[in-house]
């Protein structure tokens, strides 16, 4: 088993994104440190537009991650209603 | 009368395709060849360039609009930070020494990304690869402007900001990063790519920037904190960039996996050797630590490069030659590096310090096998040397490695108390090295590193011919302004004067 | 291995003896002696004597080891390029076999004073 992350900016855009993605991966790690939270999961990780939107109130594009990422490790796909991360082991 | 028809929205995979392959098209009155005439000499096969895709599918127009909105957020808080005096609320003006490594050799190295990347959407023949390196040169000079617009604001109270630009040419520390960008620059396209595309920005850019910025976070830097945030936004692409790039080459061609393995080895070592300044920044220089270097390579390193391996092996790719080696000397750079920058740091254009009782402390908490053993009675000798009125300064000028033009201060992977002496013949004319894989580099091109431009050997040449006076005018130095121990700096002394000016009323 | 260009490559190595005015550089390490960083550079004429590398190029920079005055020169054991030698302190750097960008190292035994072996 290999780990994913994603770390992003810990601000006032990404807290709802953070409780999004926790509720798409329960067993998902979230680290809070300085300025950043960084989530760990084992070899695969998925952000769901809908679930954003649903946090957020309002309509959302993957894009607008640009902003507020950090790192990543994984390999990524992106289409409208996804991001993931994946190991392929 | 006419219905307007709503036109269908394009999808995001069919809105790349529109906007990044579609704008490329077929030559008619020249040569593929002739065009594109870097893209076969390294001996990389590719058949088909459409293969390569961009995994985040961003197009041109999104990009924009998204590095617009990074950078009125970044310069607002620029604004705010210059308006509130917020320099003064750095844990202490001691921590600028990591903000002025980073000037020196960092920043200047994203502008040599910016120009390989620029050069590299030139000369790549497929669409797709060409819009990507686009943005990443753009993306890499707004990070070398955002650095100095930053760092400008400490140029107007502290010293040693004055003359990065040229002590990145001049100066001996710096060299460490001139020359492992100068040779990522003079490579080939594909070699390009996989020294900064991938080793760097896959492998090792999370150690430089996570770490950094955290400890810019600790010690109050808001500035740094920002730009490197606003920096490493844009970092995640370069990782998937290199990371896409690499899977490409070896998809391509089976042919192409000796080559990509052989420079993963080479820039896997060139960055480790160049990160030990960021060891030494975040073991020394923050007077608040974040962590170790030894754990920030635990984290970034072991397991996040552990699991990047293990993908990687389906295409027969191994761990990079040096990673043993590099693990081992975990427990011992960073000490090793900053011994030599303090006992040299009447040439350095910032200050360092012993460390105090609490921060050995420390440091024999996160490194229990071999501080105490063998770096705690060196600090303590200086120490002991400083309290005597005898400041302990080595004025032997180091060797440098051919390779990584570091000074020669490496131990054997196995010994730390025996440096590590390497040498090779080429040519009738004799090469030193730091260790076997700088001399592995060497010895694979050696007519591109016997042209190496070291700073310790161009001393004792016209036209300084070894005198030391006239090397500070030459790289900038002001002795006993920008150089030597932060307790006795100018820096310290203002820093405590205006930080004790905020809180009092006094007149005089 | 030939290196990979697009056209013919010839260069010429960047530290030549040429360029020192005539002298040649020799790196020094003292083995097991790491408060001094990292080897040094001597530059001095190839007509050095031996003896004189000694007296004026290494006792003045690695003064401040507090070994230094304990070494037996009597003692001492030499490598040049990792491998035993025997200096002639009598001799000048070119009779003694010392080329440009020589690394010499010295060995004293018993001594290692700030290397955590003791």
């Amino acid at each position: 088993m290999s780990t994913v992350f994603i770390a992003l900016q810990a601000n006032e855009e990404t807290r709802p994104i953070i409780e999004a993605i926790q509720i798409d991966n329960p067993k998902a790690i979230v680290n809070i440190e300085p300025a950043m939270v960084k989530i760990d999961a084992e070899n695969f990780l998925i952000i769901k537009r809908e679930t954003i939107e649903e946090q957020i109130g309002r309509e959302y594009d993957l894009e607008e991650l640009q902003i507020n990422l950090i790192s990543l490790s994984g390999n990524v796909n992106e289409d409208e209603d996804t991001l993931t991360l994946s190991w392929n082991n | 009368m006419d219905m307007k028809v709503k036109q269908k929205k394009l999808n995001k995979k069919e809105k790349y395709t529109v906007q990044t392959r579609d704008l490329g098209w077929e030559p008619t009155y020249q040569s593929k060849d002739k065009i594109f005439p870097y893209v076969e000499y390294e001996g990389i096969k590719i058949h088909d360039w459409d293969k390569w895709e961009d995994p985040f599918r961003l197009s041109m127009d999104s990009y924009w609009k998204y590095q617009a909105e990074k950078e009125r957020k970044y310069y607002a808080i620029l604004d705010s930070f210059a308006q509130t005096n917020g320099h003064l609320n750095l844990t202490s003006a001691r921590y600028l020494s990591a903000i002025k490594i980073f000037q020196q050799a960092i920043t200047p190295g994203e502008y040599a990304a910016h120009k390989g990347f620029a050069r590299a959407g030139r000369e790549f023949p497929g669409a797709g690869t060409q819009v990507a390196c686009q943005m990443q040169s753009i993306d890499e000079i707004r990070h070398a402007q955002t650095q100095v617009h930053g760092v400008s604001n400490y140029n107007k109270y502290y010293n040693g900001f004055h003359d990065f630009t040229q002590q990145r040419d001049r100066i001996w520390y710096t060299s460490l990063a001139r020359s492992f960008f100068d040779d990522a620059t003079s490579a080939g396209p594909f070699e390009f790519m996989i020294a900064i595309g991938f080793s760097f920005e896959y492998v090792l850019t999370n150690l430089l920037f996570v770490p950094f910025m955290s400890g810019a976070a600790y010690n109050g830097d808001i500035a740094s904190v920002t730009f490197g945030f606003s920096a490493q936004s844009d970092e995640a692409r370069h990782m998937t960039l290199g990371l896409e790039c690499i899977k490409f080459m070896l998809e391509q061609d089976p042919d192409n996996l000796p080559i990509v393995q052989g420079w993963i080895d080479k820039w896997f070592w060139r960055g480790i050797r160049l990160l030990s300044l960021v060891g030494s920044m975040m073991d020394y220089m923050l007077p608040k630590k974040v962590m170790s270097w030894k754990e920030a390579w635990q984290i970034y390193g072991v397991e996040n490069g552990g699991a990047l391996f293990n993908d990687l092996a389906r295409y027969g790719i191994r761990p990079p030659k040096g990673w043993e080696d590099a693990d081992k000397a975990m427990d011992h750079v960073s000490h090793q590096l900053m011994l030599g920058l303090h006992q040299w740091n009447f040439g350095t254009s910032f200050h360092t310090d012993v460390p105090t009782e609490e921060e050995m402390d420390w440091l024999s908490a996160k490194y229990p096998d071999t501080f105490d053993k063998y770096y705690r009675p060196r600090w303590n000798f200086m120490k002991e040397q400083a309290e005597k009125g005898k400041p302990f300064k080595n004025m032997g000028l180091p060797k440098l490695c051919q390779v990584c033009q570091s000074p020669g201060l490496y131990t054997e992977p196995d010994d730390p108390t025996m440096l590590c002496h390497r040498e090779t013949v080429f040519e009738n004319e004799k090469y030193q090295f730091c260790s076997d894989h700088c001399m592995d580099i060497f010895n694979n091109e050696p007519e591109k590193y016997v042209q190496a431009y070291l700073p310790m050997n161009q001393l004792f040449q016209a036209p300084l011919y070894g005198d030391l006076n006239a090397w500070m005018d030459w790289v900038s130095l002001r002795d006993g302004v920008d150089n030597g121990d932060y307790e006795l700096s100018e820096d310290k002394k203002n820093f405590d004067k205006w930080r004790n000016d905020v809180k009092s009323n006094s007149v005089d | 291995m030939p290196i990979k260009s697009t056209k013919k490559y010839s260069v010429t190595p960047r530290d030549i003896q040429k360029n020192f005015n005539g002298k040649q550089l020799t790196y020094v390490s003292w083995d097991h002696h790491l408060l001094f960083s990292a080897p040094f550079i001597l530059c001095l004429s190839p007509e050095t004597q031996f003896s004189e590398l000694v007296d004026e190029g290494i006792l003045p920079t690695l003064q401040a080891d507090p070994d230094l005055d304990k070494i037996n020169w009597h003692e001492v054991t030499w490598l040049k390029a990792n491998k035993p030698w025997v200096p002639d302190f009598s001799k000048s750097l070119a009779d003694n076999g010392l080329v440009h960008k020589d690394q010499i190292r010295f060995h004293t035994p018993n001594l290692n004073t700030l290397c955590g072996t003791k």
